[in-house]
């Protein structure tokens, strides 16, 4: 049905990867990492690999993930930044990706769980899913390091990158496979996410 | 006619001046020739990074980053940009986020472009309703006290606030030769 939207593009190899073992592999042994998480099932996935001071769930803001990464990549240069997100919440920041790319923060990491579809509202095919490569489009803005992620073997290099505080800006796409995953919702008060994740790196408040 | 030479921007050092003395260390925009001069002295500030947008929500969510990793973040826009941050500051108001916005204001005092009426007859109604308190600037000598008022209000009373610098303060763009 919705498949047959891709136009002109040629479809893309259906993605693979179970996202929730994706995101726990990625995340395991963190450290000293920061993550910023895109609203919908990434947030979930983050909070599900273990609730971390460290996380910062988003639960809005569509389009503005990547670039709340950015902000905190600059203002963290010593630990290293993981934006963990979705394609079509990187869809609606494709600006944004050249903006990251100018400014260059080398311990940013983009990573989007690229599944081809809008998994929250339906299932509907992205544009991701009719054949934009989201990687092929951050490398055109001039991203140093693009990674494709689309075997689990993959996943040990990814995971040791967006370790590394430097070789940044990052972008990783990961090919989940396009399923029902259960939800797991972390808290929704954006002001104490905010005051936890401050007091994380020793400030107050305010 | 009352126009003034943006290049020369009076408020630019004031600006400039209230942003340092606060402490802002990431500032972000979308040029605008009212802003020009300001950008171009953060360019040359050491300890302040700018960062060029490509809209102007950008700014809202890189913003809403520096805080989260303690830093303070200011962003200049154009009140066409005004519109764009819209659902954007939904970040602002759900975590209760410092924001500091200093806004080039169109489309009132003098304007020559109808395509800039709209947005800047909207720009403050907007911002209030997005939980934005919005001080307008008429008069240059206000310009000092209230940027003082707005970074404290803004970094220490954790409120979103704008400065709309107003078009008769500004000047009106020039487009026509007199």
């Amino acid at each position: 049905m919705a498949e047959g939207m891709s136009g002109a593009l040629p479809a893309p190899a259906p993605g693979k990867l179970d996202r929730r073992k994706a995101v726990a592999a990625l995340l395991e042994n963190r450290g000293p990492m920061l993550v910023v998480s895109g609203l919908g099932s990434p947030t979930y996935d983050t909070f599900a690999a273990g609730d971390h001071d460290g996380n910062f769930y988003l639960w809005g803001a569509m389009g503005g993930a990547a670039l709340m990464g950015l902000g905190l990549a600059l203002a963290q240069p010593d630990r290293p930044v993981t934006v963990i997100t979705g394609d079509g919440e990187q869809l609606m920041g494709l600006g944004g990706l050249a903006t990251i790319a100018v400014r260059a923060p080398k311990n940013l990491s983009i990573v989007v769980l690229d599944n081809g579809h809008y998994g929250e509202t339906g299932g509907q095919l992205s544009h991701s899913g009719a054949g934009i490569d989201l990687g092929r489009v951050a490398a055109a803005t001039g991203f140093t390091a693009v990674m494709d992620v689309v075997e689990e073997s993959d996943l040990a290099a990814a995971r040791e990158a967006i370790g590394t505080v430097g070789g940044g800006p990052r972008f990783i796409t990961v090919r989940i496979a396009h399923v029902e995953t259960p939800r797991a919702l972390p808290a929704r008060d954006g002001s104490w996410i905010k005051s936890r994740f401050r007091g994380h790196l020793g400030f107050g408040p305010n | 006619m009352t126009t003034t030479d943006r290049t020369v921007s009076p408020w630019a050092p004031i600006l400039h001046a209230a942003l340092l003395a606060a402490d802002v260390r990431h500032v972000t925009y979308v040029p605008d020739a009212g802003h020009a001069r300001l950008i171009e002295m953060l360019r040359d500030t050491p300890d302040v990074v700018t960062t060029v947008l490509t809209t102007e929500e950008e700014g809202v969510a890189i913003a809403a980053g520096a805080w989260a990793g303690g830093q303070r973040a200011a962003l200049l826009m154009q009140s066409s940009g005004v519109g764009n941050c819209i659902n954007m500051l939904s970040l602002i108001a759900a975590c209760r986020m410092p924001f500091l916005a200093v806004v080039t204001m169109r489309g009132e005092f003098s304007e020559f472009n109808p395509w800039q009426v709209p947005m800047g007859s909207a720009t403050e109604p907007s911002l209030k309703l997005m939980g934005v308190r919005t001080l307008r600037i008429d008069r240059l000598e206000d310009l000092a006290a209230q940027m003082a008022s707005a970074t404290t209000m803004a970094f220490n009373g954790d409120q979103a606030i704008a400065i709309l610098l107003s078009q008769q303060l500004l000047g009106a763009k020039k487009w026509l030769k007199e």
